[in-house]
């Protein structure tokens, strides 16, 4: 069951700091509306996992591991490998985080970060196909938060694709009933690029990458992921209040920009 | 149940969709409200195969304690499946889905309820899908709004919720099961009108912006129609009671 959650008691102060600067085009770390946090992305770190990437966005800190293992494809998809997202927000991250089951905004998160992989058809599910029915390849993308100050979706949406786009694998064939590995790594083939941009509406103002403190006096956020192309594959609108339909189609030509800003940095990133 | 098996085409060459709609067109919607008696507000609603109830408790007070807010009520919901409300029967555990489901339709209600005049209680809201068949989040929305109208609880006004969807390259309005399972893209839409505020968005597939500020104009149109459909299915409610309090009043002076 959802419940309206208990938010940081924030002083009256801090907030109305915050709703005012946003009102007067000016942000309280600095920023333009439009811009976002300056944007770090390492990969590799993680020697053990097919793929890995880490990304900091200001001072929000997600790391991503990509592991590829033999499994069983689903009944309705014999021909296609399995995509696996999981989020993690443990209590390391943030004081706001707990122990225990996901929370639903981690689930939330990690189906906004799937919903983009997926439906923009980013892995070649085909390709992992390795006995139709029978036996394919899992991709399990997991996302760790290490530090929330904001905007979590964004940086694990830039973690997921650099971690898919540097992530090798080795070539795996099936001999009788056995999966054999031949030596020698290969990249994951990608087809396409989805890049998740978050905005948040403060006020009556709609800024780009909200940070820790415009998230908590924010009326409503929408996520929208843009592919390789320039479309639309994947919205969520959150928070307690909503958008006009003109503000709507503001953000998502702002979205389509500040993806292919985004995604260049990814790419070159995956690939240094 | 075995699944239908895929159709040839989703479109027929004059413009008519697999269940004889055209692209514009909604489901036949049936409203009622106050079917359930122990919840204080209820409604239940059809929007094509689509059967949805929903019941709300409350204001009451809040279990666990500990999930109050003091200055506000805390609205509570819950989207779930029936197992037998699908093709293949769905676990009846909580599955993923239907928790960020119960997040964003909570998420949709929450701007239009008086909240504030409540505090320290819960207000809940339970959605059943009992037979689904394509945008039942939306339709679950449409019929939550109107339970919460009966349970007494005092809103800005109603949500009214209808998703569009991409078919055959063409946007087409309010997709059924099929129309969703094998079209291109799904973009469920709720707006609260006199706000003018959508308070639910997701999309999933693949749109182009013009294709997407076209979807949201003709999901806004049918949400507008929805909108009335609520309110006659409210005035209908209380012209029973009225109607009935008549009879007892023309009895009454007869005895």
């Amino acid at each position: 069951m959802s419940f309206t959650p208990q938010l940081p008691p924030v002083a009256k102060l801090e907030q109305k700091t915050v709703i005012d600067l946003v009102a007067n085009g000016k942000r309280i770390d600095d920023r333009a509306a439009d811009s976002y946090r300056p944007l770090h992305i390492q990969v590799g770190l993680i020697e053990k996992a097919n793929g890995s990437a880490q990304v900091s966005l200001g001072k929000s800190k997600v790391l991503v591991g990509i592991k590829i293992e033999t499994g069983t494809p689903f009944p309705d998809t014999p021909d296609e490998g399995v995509l696996t997202v999981n989020a993690e927000l443990g209590p390391l991250a943030s004081p706001l985080f707990e122990t225990g089951p996901p929370s639903e905004q981690a689930i939330e998160l990690a189906r906004v970060i799937d919903r983009g992989i997926r439906e923009s058809k980013a892995v070649d599910m085909k390709s992992l196909v390795l006995l139709k029915g029978k036996k394919v390849q899992v991709v399990f993308v997991d996302i760790y938060i290490l530090d929330h100050d904001g905007n979590l979706i964004d940086a694990a949406s830039i973690a997921a694709l650099a971690a898919l786009a540097s992530a090798k694998l080795l070539k795996a064939e099936l001999k009788g009933d056995e999966v054999v590995y031949k030596p020698g790594l290969h990249p994951l083939p990608l087809n396409n690029h989805p890049v998740a941009v978050t905005f948040a509406k403060v006020g009556k103002t709609i800024v780009v990458d909200p940070v820790l403190e415009e998230e908590q006096v924010m009326n409503a956020r929408l996520t929208v992921t843009i592919e390789k192309n320039g479309n639309i594959c994947a919205m969520q609108k959150g928070g307690l209040s909503g958008f006009t339909q003109d503000e709507l189609k503001a953000v998502v030509h702002l979205a389509v920009q500040k993806a292919a800003e985004n995604r260049a940095k990814i790419l070159a990133a995956a690939k240094g | 149940m075995p699944e239908p098996k895929q159709p040839e085409k989703l479109i027929d060459d004059k413009g008519v969709r697999i269940d004889g709609r055209r692209l514009d067109q909604l489901r036949p919607i049936k409203l009622e409200v106050g079917i359930l008696d122990k919840a204080d507000g209820s409604a239940y609603i059809e929007q094509g195969k689509n059967k949805i109830l929903v019941g709300v408790y409350g204001p009451r007070e809040a279990h666990p304690k500990h999930i109050a807010l003091p200055d506000r009520a805390v609205l509570r919901c819950r989207y779930r499946m029936a197992p037998f409300s699908v093709d293949e029967r769905k676990n009846p555990a909580p599955s993923r889905r239907e928790m960020e489901l119960s997040k964003v339709i909570r998420e949709s209600l929450e701007s239009v309820v008086l909240t504030d005049l409540y505090p320290r209680t819960t207000i809940d809201v339970f959605i059943e899908v009992l037979q689904s068949d394509g945008g039942s989040r939306c339709a679950g929305i449409t019929a939550a709004s109107l339970a919460l109208a009966d349970a007494g609880i005092p809103m800005r006004e109603l949500v009214a919720a209808c998703a569009v969807g991409k078919i055959q390259g063409h946007m087409a309005l309010d997709l059924s099961d099929a129309e969703d399972k094998y079209g291109e893209a799904d973009l469920p839409v709720a707006w609260v009108p006199n706000a003018n505020l959508v308070t639910l968005l997701q999309m999933d597939g693949i749109l182009t912006t013009n294709e997407f500020e076209k979807g949201l104009t003709m999901a806004l149109d049918a949400c507008k129609t929805i909108h009335g459909m609520q309110q006659e299915a409210l005035k209908k409610k209380y012209l029973v009671i009225k109607e009935v309090a008549e009879e007892r009043e023309e009895t009454e002076v007869v005895a």
